[in-house]
């Protein structure tokens, strides 16, 4: 067993099932009834794998594991692949939250039911590289190659706005990630290798580290993304499906955070340390102004859309304070900012699959009818709030305290948002749960189904056991943040060192 | 005196040789049967393409330098008569249904085609401007002729005659700037002009402008591209496949050889030419394709294009960036194949179509075609892990080795303004309410889409083959 690429396997699985689900044929009701099958089994099966991953994995050392490292293009660029504290929470998220997003497709999706399965199982497998790579070429390959089939779920299986959102999260996305491109390929030219891990040892120049960081932060800030380069997400979320949101807010956002933990700080310190004033400021804007932008929305998908840029902002704000809670915190909220945005665009799909519009004025006391949803969405809501006991609570409570040992002001400023945060999400939940059931479309609302009741009962789980015991995702991550954060120190007081000496 | 190694000289030439004479025995062939051979002609030219390949891949490794420097034999030359041998072959595959139709029955076209490859064979191997001059020729007027075989046909006829006027005056240019060269150096081999050369004098340099004006009508480059788009558009459509893969193969390859052999000493003057018409063949072949309704227009606005990021990579004027705008190209013809294969497959019963809008909702009625088409596009944006990615990604990587930070920088911004319309292709066949379907392609078509796809598709699972032959091509040049 110990010589199994385990890694790989988790990665390509997905693939597997897409070739499977490509050969299906027969007669048209058959065909979609087992591409959702295969989707969800292989879905099932790759989380079965990775869990192996998480029962295997030692916590206690911040040294890659479970690597794979063969000859691939050119003798210094090779198909290297491990896993570390960081990045495991983030594959394990998403084999987790995989079969869920199949299984929320299962009645919404019924044009196209063959291509939306394969489209999300190459997707799955994008992203489980892209977490899982450890060379910056598979890694960019991973990630841009993520941009195709959520192109086309946006595009092919979206609302009404569908053309124009599935562009402009494209050419936003490739416009930020060339940019990155550059600059692993300068940094090639520079260090003679792609190689992760020698490259987080690697001292570049501190002007190459300036204009890498910024390439990689012009990527990472669209992906994650901050103001003011967030535009496209409100647009993509609310046009994609459901399940393309799920993906979206839970994971392909993630992607830019991970970025800053993987390549931004260990590789560029120095530039780090620079810039951290910007990545702050953005960070408070983020919070406090697209929580007000939230507090504005007529639109659900929207509304959370903009939350969702809000507790991204935490995220950043932590990663740049580097210290052990801000970074700890960091990891933590994104974890949870996946399940919590995952399931609310859930709740959202739930009632949008009944009513077909995502209008807040078109609900209003959906409690009579539907107390299950009220219940599961109102754990959501107060997660996303940041109540304490839900796991919203221990990233931002994490990130603030990490931030206030190095800025005070920012983190000042930033626990303005967890007020606003309460306002636009408690002023959703008042709007589409309570009062009086007055409007007659939504006389004959059912409840959420057994099938629904799947998708969101592992979520209102989660949501509340990392709320009380934050420390499974905590412990993952200790010996990693520890490792990030003493070679980063190390990296800057050498140099500061350095300078004094000169 | 050069290094004449001792071999019998046919033997370098042996691919060539076996090219023209068998070019003759098929129009021999076609003259005593008429035109009921072209289809045996046909065949006869591909099984002709297949033997030079073979015997280009069977000769000797190593350099050969024959005819007193005329004709040099290297691994360089190799890697790109393969490419343009297949690249022409897949051409004439491709034509099989065009030449099958009443009235269109030439058994000319692959005979032409056959004599326009071993102008390219010659052209790839040139060791001075002579041989480099009659290369070209044999090329051109062979391509002139095929433009506008299509002889009842007016776009046809008007693209043949533009091709051929604008071409007559880019050989002009290019022969004026050889004479200065000869001029000024005292010698046509590049070998003894990369000796005179050291420094560069006003005249050199003049010369060196005027040969470079006819490279980059020969690949279509800004500001000599204008004759593309109408071309391409007029000139039917297997032809125009034709011509957007082996001769730009032959084109960039004579240009990449005589920049980097004949004016080494001089590389900082004639750098600044190719970064310029680099960056002038990306933007306008970026922007001005955004516009374009007609998919065969569009197409060569963004072969213009492709043809400014290959130069990237010669600018660079490395090891490196040769080896960048070897894979470039290699990369580029099957993305190009691959893409006229499907626009040869856009076949109503009324007849070939050849606007955009006739691909609306290819996903439905024709799926396969529709994947293979859109994986085409996304990889001619350069989006991983398809093999435009590889391309774009050598390519910048020489760029950037070279210091050249500016040029890198425009090349990707731009790259990202032509995904868009690659993305509206895409879009068009995926998003959009489908109408009526095509005729269902043929299998000469399935079987191009489906080898350049899947390389395309799969290029990156095992790289190391054409990226290594690459880089043993680009060191025989230095």
């Amino acid at each position: 067993m110990a010589s199994w690429p385990i890694l790989s396997i988790t990665t390509f699985l997905p693939i597997v099932g897409a070739l499977f689900i490509m050969l299906l044929g027969g007669e048209d009701a058959s065909v979609k009834r087992n591409a959702r099958w295969v989707a969800l089994w292989t879905t099932l099966v790759t989380l079965a794998v990775s869990l192996v991953l998480v029962w295997r994995f030692d916590p206690t050392s911040p040294e890659f594991q479970f690597v794979e490292n063969k000859p691939w293009l050119a003798d210094t660029i090779k198909y290297h692949m491990g896993v570390d504290g960081i990045s495991l929470p983030f594959v394990i998220l998403t084999t987790a939250l995989m079969p869920i997003c199949i299984l929320a497709s299962w009645r919404a999706i019924d044009r196209r039911v063959k291509e939306y399965m394969i489209a999300f199982l190459v997707l799955e497998t994008l992203m489980v590289g892209t977490f899982c790579s450890l060379d910056l070429v598979l890694f960019y390959l991973f990630f841009e190659g993520g941009l195709i089939p959520m192109f086309l779920i946006i595009g092919v299986w979206g609302g009404p706005r569908r053309v124009y959102a599935s562009f402009k999260f494209f050419l936003y996305t490739l416009l930020g990630s060339v940019l990155m491109l550059l600059a692993i390929v300068a940094m090639y030219g520079q260090a003679g290798t792609t190689d992760i891990p020698r490259l987080m040892h690697y001292a570049f120049a501190p002007e190459l580290q300036k204009w890498a960081w910024l390439a990689f932060f012009a990527s990472f800030a669209v992906k994650m993304p901050m103001w003011p380069v967030h535009t496209w997400l409100p647009d993509a979320h609310v046009e994609a499906p459901t399940a393309g949101s799920v993906i979206l807010a839970a994971i392909l956002l993630k992607m830019g955070g991970y970025g800053f933990l993987r390549f931004s700080l260990p590789m560029f310190p120095l530039a780090s340390v620079d810039f951290a004033p910007l990545v702050f400021a953005l960070s408070v804007i983020a919070i406090v102004y697209t929580s007000l932008v939230a507090l504005a929305q007529e639109d659900m998908k929207k509304l959370i859309a903009y939350s969702s840029v809000a507790h991204m902002g935490f995220v950043t704000m932590g990663i740049f304070a580097v210290t052990t809670q801000g970074i700890a915190g960091g990891i933590f909220q994104m974890v949870s900012h996946g399940i919590v945005s995952g399931a609310l665009f859930l709740s959202v799909g739930v009632v949008y699959d009944r009513m077909h519009t995502r209008e807040i004025a078109a609900y209003g006391g959906l409690v009579n009818r539907m107390p299950l949803y009220a219940a599961a969405f109102m754990v959501f809501t107060l997660a996303n709030v940041g109540l304490p006991g839900t796991s919203g609570f221990v990233g931002e409570f994490m990130t603030l305290i990490g931030t206030f040992r190095i800025n005070p002001s920012v983190a000042f400023f930033a626990t303005l948002g967890v007020i606003l945060s309460a306002a636009y999400a408690l002023w959703l939940y008042r709007k589409i749960i309570y009062g009086r059931l007055e409007k007659a479309s939504l006389a004959a609302i059912r409840d959420i189904g057994p099938r629904e009741m799947i998708t969101l009962a592992p979520l209102v789980i989660l949501t509340i056991l990392l709320g009380v015991y934050p420390r499974p995702v905590l412990d993952m991550s200790a010996a990693s943040v520890t490792a990030l954060i003493d070679s980063y120190h190390h990296a800057i007081g050498g140099t500061k060192a350095a300078l004094l000496g000169f | 005196m050069p290094d004449i190694v001792n071999l019998p000289s046919w033997q370098p030439i042996l691919p060539e040789l076996v090219l023209a004479l068998g070019a003759m025995v098929l129009l021999m062939i076609g003259v005593t049967r008429g035109d009921r051979s072209t289809a045996l002609v046909n065949w006869l030219a591909i099984l002709l393409l297949i033997a030079a390949g073979v015997l280009v891949g069977l000769q000797p490794a190593g350099k050969i330098v024959a005819f007193n420097g005329s004709f040099v034999l290297d691994d360089y030359a190799r890697f790109l008569k393969i490419l343009a041998i297949a690249g022409s072959a897949i051409a004439i595959l491709m034509s099989v249904e065009f030449l099958a139709a009443v009235g269109k029955q030439r058994f000319e076209y692959p005979v032409l085609i056959v004599l326009s490859t071993t102008g390219m064979l010659v052209l790839v191997s040139a060791g001075d401007l002579i041989a480099l001059y009659l290369g070209m020729e044999l090329m051109s007027l062979a391509l002139y002729v095929i433009a506008a075989i299509d002889r009842d046909d007016v776009r046809s006829t008007e693209a043949g005659l533009k091709y051929f006027v604008l071409g007559a005056l880019s050989s002009g240019m290019l022969l004026y700037g050889c004479s200065l060269i000869y001029g000024f150096t005292g010698t046509v081999g590049f070998a003894g002009i990369a000796k005179a050369t050291t420094s560069g004098s006003i005249g050199l340099i003049f010369g060196l402008v005027f040969l470079f004006v006819g490279f980059c009508f020969k690949v279509s480059a800004v500001p000599f591209h204008m004759w593309t788009p109408d071309v391409y558009e007029g000139a039917p459509t297997p032809v125009t496949a034709f011509f957007s893969a082996a001769p730009k193969v032959a084109g960039i390859a004579v240009f990449v050889r005589a920049a980097v052999a004949a004016f080494p000493g001089i590389v900082t003057q004639w750098q600044q030419i190719v970064v310029f018409v680099a960056i002038a063949s990306i933007a306008l072949g970026s922007f001005a394709a955004i516009g374009q309704t007609n998919i065969k227009r569009l197409m060569a606005y963004s072969s213009i294009a492709n043809m400014g990021y290959a130069l990237i990579g010669l600018a660079a004027g490395t090891s490196d960036g040769v080896q960048s705008v070897l894979v470039y190209m290699a990369i580029y013809v099957a993305m190009t194949l691959g893409t006229f294969a499907c626009i040869l497959a856009m076949r109503r019963p009324e007849g070939p179509v050849e606007k955009i809008s006739d691909l609306a909702g290819l996903a439905r009625t024709n799926p396969g075609m529709a994947f293979f088409f859109a994986m085409m596009m996304f990889s001619l944006a350069g989006v991983p892990p398809l093999a435009g990615f590889f391309a774009k990604f050598y390519v910048f990587l020489a760029a950037i080795k070279a210091g050249l930070y500016a040029l890198a920088v425009i090349g990707v911004v731009t790259s990202v303004v032509g995904a868009y319309y690659y993305l509206a292709i895409v879009k068009t066949m995926y998003f959009d309410d489908p109408v009526a379907g095509f005729a269902p392609m043929r299998p000469e078509l399935r079987f191009v889409l489906g080898v350049t796809g899947l390389f395309v598709l799969l290029f990156f699972v095992y790289p190391a083959p054409l990226v290594d032959a690459a880089a043993a091509a680009a060191k025989s040049l230095f």
